[in-house]
């Protein structure tokens, strides 16, 4: 079998230093909420829907709350007190907001004793819901078996729900395990999650609630013919991370990228508004059974993957700790990294190996997200393919947990139908090929492979000491993760991240934080 | 035949043969097959033979296919539009621009509109630059302005005016439902409207981009795949020396 010997002594100063970092906000998770996360409160109440303008109701609701000054005790207490007050449903307490026939903050407030009367029933009803979610997805896996490992995983991305659903059918009734529904390219940006079926996005298909259950419902049935639970996921990332990730909880979607690390580095999202975003996103996705999936393989698409290889090591040591802090089980880390080596350079797989079994070996219990050459991709799709295969081969050989498999296009499109076919093809060919290869092979004593995963460890425990001891927000200010330098106040989204008040009432984070133990 | 016509090559010179690769809607059967077949006679082809055929299910069907062509090109009449300026390395361009211009040539660059992909207008602008070649921030001769993703038109414009830009560089890398063309478009009309186009070089670049759609849309250049800080420095160099001339 092939297995490193790692430097223990590495591998304990690693985690040390990744705790040191992320349990050093405390203050920022403990005395902070955002937008967001009130807008998933007013979600998880039941508020739905949108004006005529299509701006969201819970958007509407927030931005009545702030525009009077009352945001700081949370969503949650107005809306209980307004519906105690007039004897209104939450939903009809936000359609009388939106037509401007009720001002929430001219309400007498009620005592703490009868707000809570009104929101314990219906926080224990969405839990519920939430709950038999999770049931029914852990019923169809014990149905019908376990996913595969690595899982084949595929994107469809038309921007159109319901040719999408065309794709994801193809694509599973051909053998994929998880289907990812790429989000239109502007998405992650918005401040608001769109409300209803799309048919019209670019680079991808909005994530709506709606869109969830027409994909949910799709894959369902054919989860049933084939005998084999498919898995769908999407992206609870940019400034709406708790919001996808509630919808994703009540629709039962099973994966979430949902990395506040890649926000802050590539989409310029704030570091303070994103990192407390996600700490309640995780713990929703934790609640809900949702395996989550970090954006690691992003460092290698613009620095060296071998070079920068360790940024890979640390920032998953980074993810795994915050994952932790909201609840989150190993088994449920889709940790991420991916074979973006230079595929003309010398021995690039002998350094993949190198790469790929660190990061099975640091993290045993995580399902692996193993992303596709996608820098060195090109027009030339025979190449692209072959190369491919390559990465297919690696992810079987090293066992990683979700295979996203490299499209031949990768570089002119979005995939076709062929393309993806051709591509769990590809995938399949070489999982079977190699299955049990690693069980007859082991590493030579004082092998490069070794050596190799043992110096990528050794960097990314000298970074994360530093980062450590200079904290993260400095960190990030001063470029020190893939070169691009994010200042603690800079970014998008921070003028929608507030103190709570004393008086400050989340029920959800509350009953949550109670049954994960945290 | 002419002597400049030309044909594809399979194994014998001009013997037109092709490979083709598409789907119909259509099941994975004689039927299925017989459809392709005569969507291949009815382009054109001659001696289309099916030799794949693959179920993607849902009622759809991939066709491997081989044919023959009749058609050539006269490559006497073939016109081209490429970007003509010498490609100089950083150093040599740091030079010509001293010598040339005499002050820092200020590059104001940014994915527009919708998209968020920066990893063209990264790979030329950024210090690290890509693939062994610095980017413009690195150089000295310019002054390097990268804005990032989804800037509007109006803030790139607004911005190029304050900096008082020579040249303006727009990425675009989605190009789903020709979404690239419609942004490229619409930041040329606002320049125009705005009296800014011909007070600055305009560049766009990305996969799907070429020279000769630049042009088209009515940009000074335009850098496809394989781009390189290099080519966009030297060109920007050059062609503003020659202005000056």
């Amino acid at each position: 079998m092939l297995k490193l010997d790692l430097n223990q002594e590495l591998v304990q100063r690693s985690r040390t230093a990744a705790k040191q970092i992320t349990g050093a906000f405390d203050w920022l998770f403990e005395g902070y909420s955002s937008v967001a996360i009130e807008r998933t409160v007013l979600r998880l109440l039941g508020i739905d829907g949108a004006n005529k303008e299509g701006e969201p109701l819970p958007n509407i609701v927030i931005d009545h709350l702030n525009a009077n000054s009352a945001i700081n005790k949370g969503a949650a207490v107005w809306v209980a007190n307004a519906m105690l007050a007039k004897n209104l449903s939450a939903q009809e307490v936000a359609e009388q907001v939106s037509q401007h026939k009720l001002s929430l903050t001219e309400l007498p407030l009620a005592s703490a004793e009868q707000l809570f009367g009104v929101l314990q029933p219906l926080t224990q009803q969405m839990l519920s819901h939430i709950r038999s979610q999770k049931q029914k997805r852990e019923e169809m896996f014990a149905q019908f078996g376990a996913r595969r490992s690595p899982a084949i995983y595929v994107i469809v991305a038309t921007g159109n729900i319901y040719e999408d659903v065309t794709q994801a059918r193809a694509a599973a009734r051909e053998g994929a395990d998880i289907i990812a529904v790429i989000r239109s390219t502007a998405q992650s940006l918005l401040d608001y999650v769109p409300y209803g079926a799309t048919t019209v996005g670019f680079g991808g298909t909005y994530a709506t609630q709606e869109n969830f259950r027409i994909m949910r419902a799709a894959l369902d049935e054919i989860s049933i013919e084939e005998k084999r639970y498919i898995s769908l996921t999407n992206y609870a990332s940019g400034l709406c991370m708790p919001e996808i990730a509630v919808m994703g909880a009540i629709e039962r979607l099973d994966l979430m990228l949902n990395d506040a690390m890649y926000g802050i580095l590539f989409r310029d999202i704030n570091p303070k508004r994103t990192l407390l975003d996600q700490y309640f996103a995780r713990m929703i996705n934790a609640y809900a059974g949702i395996e989550i999936q970090t954006g690691e393989d992003n460092y290698l698409t613009t620095s060296d993957a071998i070079d920068k290889a360790y940024t890979v090591t640390a920032s998953q040591l980074i993810n795994e700790s915050f994952a932790l802090i909201s609840g989150i089980k190993p088994e449920k880390m889709g940790l991420g990294h991916a074979y973006e080596i230079d595929p003309e350079m010398e021995n690039s797989f002998v350094y993949e190996l190198a790469h790929a079994l660190l990061t099975k070996e640091l993290f045993p219990d995580a399902p692996i997200k193993y992303m596709p050459p996608t820098k060195f991709a090109s027009g030339n799709i025979f190449k692209t393919h072959l190369m491919d295969a390559m990465f297919n081969f690696m992810g079987q050989l090293t066992g990683q947990g979700v295979q996203l498999l490299g499209m031949m296009t990768e570089a002119i499109h979005t995939p076709h139908l062929v393309d993806r076919s051709l591509a769990i093809e590809n995938a399949q060919y070489l999982f079977k090929a190699v299955k049990d290869l690693n069980q007859s092979l082991c590493l030579a004593p004082d092998s490069f492979v070794n050596a190799r995963a043992n110096e990528v460890l050794q960097q990314a425990v000298t970074f994360l000491e530093k980062v450590a001891e200079e904290g993260l927000f400095s960190a990030m200010a001063k470029g020190d993760f893939a070169e691009i330098k994010r200042p603690e106040n800079g970014g998008k989204g921070l003028d929608g991240v507030f103190l709570c008040d004393k008086d400050y009432y989340n029920p959800f984070m509350q009953q949550m934080k109670q049954e994960l133990g945290l | 035949m002419s002597k400049n016509i030309i044909r594809p090559y399979g194994d014998t010179l001009n013997d037109g043969k092709m490979q083709i690769s598409f789907a119909l809607p259509v099941s994975a059967d004689a039927f299925g097959k017989e459809a392709a077949r005569l969507l291949l006679i009815q382009m054109g082809f001659d001696d289309a033979e099916i030799t794949g055929m693959r179920d993607l299910r849902e009622g759809f069907t991939h066709f491997i296919a081989y044919a023959v062509t009749s058609a050539g090109i006269d490559t006497s009449k073939i016109k081209v539009k490429v970007v003509e300026t010498p490609v100089m390395d950083m150093e040599a361009t740091d030079a010509y621009i001293s010598e040339h211009l005499g002050r820092k040539i200020t590059v104001v660059g940014a994915c527009i509109e919708s998209d968020a992909h920066t990893v063209g207008i990264d790979a030329i602008m950024n210090m690290k630059g890509y693939n062994h070649r610095f980017g413009l921030e690195r150089y000295h001769g310019f002054n390097a302005i990268n804005m990032g993703a989804q800037v509007p038109s109006e803030e790139l414009l607004a911005r190029a005016r304050a900096e008082k830009a020579d040249v303006i560089l727009v990425s675009q890398v989605v190009t789903q439902k020709n979404i690239h063309i419609k942004n490229l478009t619409r930041l040329i009309e606002l320049a125009e409207a705005e009296g800014l186009r011909h007070k600055m070089l305009f560049i766009c670049g990305g996969p799907r981009i070429s020279h000769e759609l630049a042009i088209e849309l009515g940009y000074d250049a335009g850098f496809g795949t394989g781009t390189y800080s290099t080519d966009v420095a030297s060109f920007v160099a050059i062609t503003l020396a020659k202005q000056l001339t």
